[in-house]
């Protein structure tokens, strides 16, 4: 695999009552959104951590898609406003890494929102295609080409 | 409890980017309170210092661990086989822990991953507010256990100032005026004839302007 056709690898979690029945429906619509996406299914967002975030950037993911309820229509009252917090706290911390913060992006989608979430992952896939790898793949890749040659 | 705050990770990337194998030593006390430098910390921390010396092109080893208190010599000897193993250790300790760690282990470089900031409490959720200066020389009960020496931008012990806007402090706005709250507590306790008495100046010896202080307890010693 080069640098150039790399593609991106984006982690979504997605929350259990809204974003991840989205995806769903989504799928039995046979609505088309780039296949770049692995999603990990979560009770609420709210039950997520600023480590979960760092562990996926770690771990090799060119960016992270946080999907969670839509605003004053959390199942669990406010765990997506919980998460929010976390998420633009973590903005900041990758951008004192030296990571692009765009790299992480949180949206609020309700249960229905197939057509949105299919538009929303289009557009977090462009966005990640256009800044290119993470610098940790980057490095990696690089890495690997350099055994091969 | 102990207050602080984690330093920024360009910071501490430069304070350790001569070590490879390093050791991120959280504390469970004071610091896991106030979300500085418990174990959750250590993971972050951790995972944000190998993803930004992989940006930089560094190779950290970076081992992780927290132990209950390192301020205690009972506790630091847990982290013995971990600090060993590793070349420099980054404390999420206070101030007070990381020189506890670094006098244990003279060889080892041990540095401080958090600014210590002062003794506090948790105000409200995420909120954590100064009120002790650790003086050596307690006048709370003068004022109706609100610091002056502390609370007050000005520490007057005769106060108020005259300078608060509505009860908010002139310094710090977004602060209430300790005289204040002075007032209004020794009212509520019935002892604001205690505000008659001039208090005299504050001998300050008892502080650390009378050097590095230590407590001797003759009767616990060995």
């Amino acid at each position: 695999m080069s640098l150039s056709n790399a593609e991106p690898i984006i982690i979504a979690f997605c929350c259990h009552y809204c974003a991840y029945a989205a995806a769903d429906l989504a799928g039995s619509m046979r609505l088309q959104y780039p296949p770049n996406l692995r999603i990990i299914r979560t009770p609420c967002t709210g039950r997520l951590e600023v480590e979960y975030f760092l562990k996926a950037f770690e771990n090799g993911a060119d960016g992270v898609l946080v999907a969670g309820c839509e605003e004053g229509g959390c199942h669990f009252k406010e765990g997506n406003l919980i998460a929010k917090r976390r998420v633009n706290y973590t903005r900041e911390l990758l951008a004192e890494i030296g990571l692009e913060k765009e790299r992480l992006r949180m949206v609020n989608i309700g249960a229905t929102d197939a057509r949105p979430f299919a538009e929303i992952i289009q557009d977090m896939v462009e966005t990640i295609r256009e800044m290119g790898p993470s610098p940790l793949k980057r490095n990696n890749l690089l890495i690997q080409q350099e055994m091969r040659s | 409890m102990i207050v602080a705050e984690r330093k920024s990770i360009p910071e501490l990337v430069d304070i350790l980017k001569d070590h490879k194998r390093i050791l991120v030593l959280g504390c469970g006390t004071c610091v896991t309170v106030c979300l500085a430098g418990g174990e959750r910390e250590v993971s972050i921390i951790s995972s944000a210092l190998r993803i930004a010396a992989q940006v930089k092109g560094l190779d950290f080893k970076i081992e992780e661990l927290t132990i209950e208190r390192q301020c205690d010599n009972v506790f630091i000897e847990q982290a013995a086989e971990a600090i060993e193993r590793n070349d420099a250790v980054l404390s999420l300790g206070c101030g007070a822990g990381v020189q506890a760690i670094a006098e244990r282990y003279a060889s080892k470089p041990v540095y401080a991953g958090l600014d210590t900031a002062f003794l506090g409490v948790l105000e409200e959720r995420g909120v954590w507010a100064e009120k002790c200066a650790a003086c050596g020389s307690c006048v709370l009960h003068e004022y109706g256990g609100i610091c002056p020496v502390t609370r007050c931008a000005k520490h007057m012990l005769n106060g108020p100032c005259s300078g608060s806007r509505e009860d908010r402090c002139e310094v710090r706005p977004d602060r209430p005026c300790a005289w204040q709250l002075i007032y209004q507590r020794l009212k509520g306790i019935g002892q604001l004839d205690r505000l008659k008495k001039m208090e005299s100046a504050k001998n300050w010896s008892s502080s650390l302007n009378g050097g590095s202080r230590v407590i001797i307890r003759e009767d616990h010693r060995i």
